[in-house]
């Protein structure tokens, strides 16, 4: 069913949502490219979570069109499963890890197989499943954790962990959540690193405050305001605009 | 279905399947071959006492898989209990006949006395074993399928779904209350003589009922290993560490809940029916709410998520009710059971089995990782020029 003639992975035309009266999101249009990282910034309550949550169907849009992989399907009308089996991953802003499970148990229960009942029932480990969960935490850098139980982690294995878990997922876009957030700088350093990695094979949207890890990253830039976009273009062009500095400085 | 089996069977668990399997041959035989005067002797009145016991195991085991595992504190398993134990009490009721005490052989005389010209429509079928059997199954199954359907699907959790099913089991209390409601109003069903043909009351039937408790615990227990030790049991636990990551991970959340909740409904029910004809008797006062939460306080005190726990919790609470609640300390024993909920939230919480697995965890870890160092040199070493 195509309903728009876009090719944009991910594409937000005019969507509004309101809480209570309170507009968290207010006529936002935004389109991410295949295999694109895109940095989001913005102050507190600029709706940069609450537009995670409406790609990811958590929250229902009031009115607009959210549509994924090329305008061929409405996420307005799926819910989180559905939306997390069509290929869409979500890392938190508070790392959200299973904490009484082992770090390869977070990482094999985030593996995109069989999701259904009976399936899990019955599952036997495979050779394809114990290789990729490897290659995470190969790529995490978790390997001589992978026994641990996810709750004694520090805080930015955690963060890792989830972004290992996003990979095991396997989604074609993933919606990344402040992910530096309690990090060291060397840690900021190396998650920068790690996502340039994997946007070489899969499109990322990036939530952060954190300006020099923005910079890091080195790719386009949004800037969020009052539910909108205020601003788009290279950090160096966002961070100079006017706007942006009255918002961020205050007024 | 082999591996499934070892991955089920620990070492503990092998342990607790063989106690199990000792006291479902040993207390038989003590009680029918050994003769009374014996120092040996099992008396007859306590071979359906600890049967009682393991019926309320086995509830505890169901409660335990929801609770323990998913994270669902069901404060109204005691109403799929009590909906076993009437389709039990239901098929022993039509085994009574024409011994009543009015003779009818068709009514039962509950209904005879309530003027009943006919047997109502739910009641057939009742009179057949297997047709009772299976409505020990179905019958909670199906409303914990049902139920679970429509709590699960609208994201009922937590405080709000313990509160629905205090709900449900005070609804079913007051249904089975009425006269009208078929099921014998508030004096429920009992004076029961046969099931399969061996007098309910006989020491050999009471015997064989107990051996047949343990072997329903024993198999309830290996479905709860079996489920909380596959790739399904960890998304349980997922689930009640972090509901909604385990949604963004594509799990459909309440078809996992609603599965675990029917299983652990369909084990209720079984406890249930094991249970009527041990004690005689089946009213409507099993489906108090305080029953149901006495039994989640059986699961804390052993420690929720160890299964074994549940059943050890069941067992000592129990005693302990039979111990006190039989001398001068009777009228306290409801604040014994209170100030114990009290005292195992606050100083073990994890339970009597949670906490020993706690101390034993460091140990067993280390083991564990010597035998990966084992498994690990064993192993061909890569060749360092690659």
């Amino acid at each position: 069913m195509a309903i728009s003639t876009t090719t944009a992975l991910l594409y937000l035309n005019g969507v509004y949502v309101a809480f209570d009266g309170f507009k968290a999101i207010n006529n936002l249009s935004m389109t991410i490219e295949p295999g694109e990282m895109r940095a989001i910034i913005g102050p507190n309550g600029a709706g940069k979570t609450t537009m995670m949550d409406i790609i990811t169907g958590k929250t229902r849009p009031d009115a607009g069109d959210v549509f994924f992989d090329g305008g061929t399907v409405d996420l307005t009308l799926l819910d989180e499963t559905r939306i997390a089996e069509l290929g869409i991953g979500r890392k938190f802003q508070k790392p959200t890890v299973f904490e009484s499970h082992t770090v390869e148990d977070n990482l094999l229960l985030a593996l995109n197989v069989d999701h259904r009942v009976r399936g899990t029932l019955f599952w036997r480990e495979s050779r394809g499943e114990r290789e990729s969960i490897e290659r995470v935490l190969e790529t995490i850098r978790l390997k001589d954790a992978r026994h641990q139980f996810a709750g004694s982690l520090s805080h930015g294995q955690k963060q890792w962990l989830e972004i290992g878990m996003l990979l095991s997922q396997d989604p074609k876009l993933l919606l990344v959540d402040e992910p530096v957030a309690g990090m060291t700088d060397v840690e900021t350093h190396q998650t920068a690193d790690l996502l340039k990695e994997i946007n070489k094979r899969k499109s990322v949207v990036v939530v952060e405050h954190d300006m020099t890890f923005v910079r890091a990253l080195g790719v386009k830039v949004t800037c969020l305001h009052e539910g909108s976009v205020l601003a788009e273009g290279t950090i160096d062009e966002v961070s100079s605009n006017e706007r942006v500095v009255e918002v961020y400085l205050g007024r | 279905m082999t591996h499934i089996l070892i991955r089920s069977l620990d070492r503990s668990a092998v342990v607790f399947v063989a106690i199990i399997a000792a006291v479902a041959v040993l207390v038989p035989l003590l009680n029918l071959l050994v003769p009374p005067t014996s120092f040996f002797h099992v008396p007859t009145y306590l071979v359906a006492l600890w049967g009682k016991y393991l019926c309320y195991a086995l509830l505890a085991l169901s409660i335990d898989l929801i609770w323990g595992y998913c994270g669902i504190l069901s404060l109204g398993h005691g109403a799929f209990f009590a909906l076993g134990g009437y389709a039990m009490g239901m098929y022993l009721m039509r085994q009574i006949g024409n011994r009543g005490v009015y003779g009818n052989p068709l009514l039962p005389d509950f209904m005879v006395f309530l003027n009943y010209k006919a047997l109502p429509w739910y009641w057939h079928g009742f009179d057949m074993f297997w047709f009772a059997a299976s409505m020990v199954f179905l019958v909670p199954g199906v409303l914990a399928f049902i139920f679970g359907w429509f709590a699960f699907r609208s994201r009922v959790t937590g405080v709000y779904l313990s509160i629905i099913t205090q709900a449900l089991t005070y609804a079913l209390l007051l249904g089975f209350f009425r006269n009208d409601f078929g099921f014998g109003g508030n004096n429920g069903l009992t004076d029961f003589k046969d099931i399969l043909g061996f007098n309910v009351q006989a020491q050999g039937t009471r015997a064989a009922l107990f051996a047949l408790s343990c072997i329903a615990l024993m198999i309830g227990f290996l479905i709860c290993r079996a489920i909380v030790t596959s790739k399904l049991g960890k998304i349980l636990v997922a689930i009640r560490d972090a509901e909604p990551r385990t949604r963004f991970l594509g799990y459909r959340v309440e078809s996992y809940k609603l599965f675990v909740f029917t299983v652990s409904a369909c084990m209720a029910g079984v406890a249930g029916a094991l249970y009527v004809p041990q004690v005689g008797i089946i009213n409507p006062s099993e489906f108090a709410p305080g029953n149901s939460i006495e039994a989640v306080i059986w699961v804390a005190v052993g420690g929720r998520g160890t299964l074994t726990g549940a059943v050890l919790g069941a067992v000592l609470v129990n005693y302990a009710k039979t111990f006190f609640t039989s001398g001068a300390l009777a009228p306290y024993w409801l604040f014994m059971l209170g100030a114990l909920f009290v005292l195992v939230t606050l100083l073990l919480p994890r339970g009597i089995i949670g906490t020993l697995q706690h101390w034993w965890a460091p140990w067993r870890a280390q083991r564990i990782e010597a035998s990966a160092q084992k498994a690990a040199s064993r192993a061909p070493h890569p060749n360092p020029a690659e």
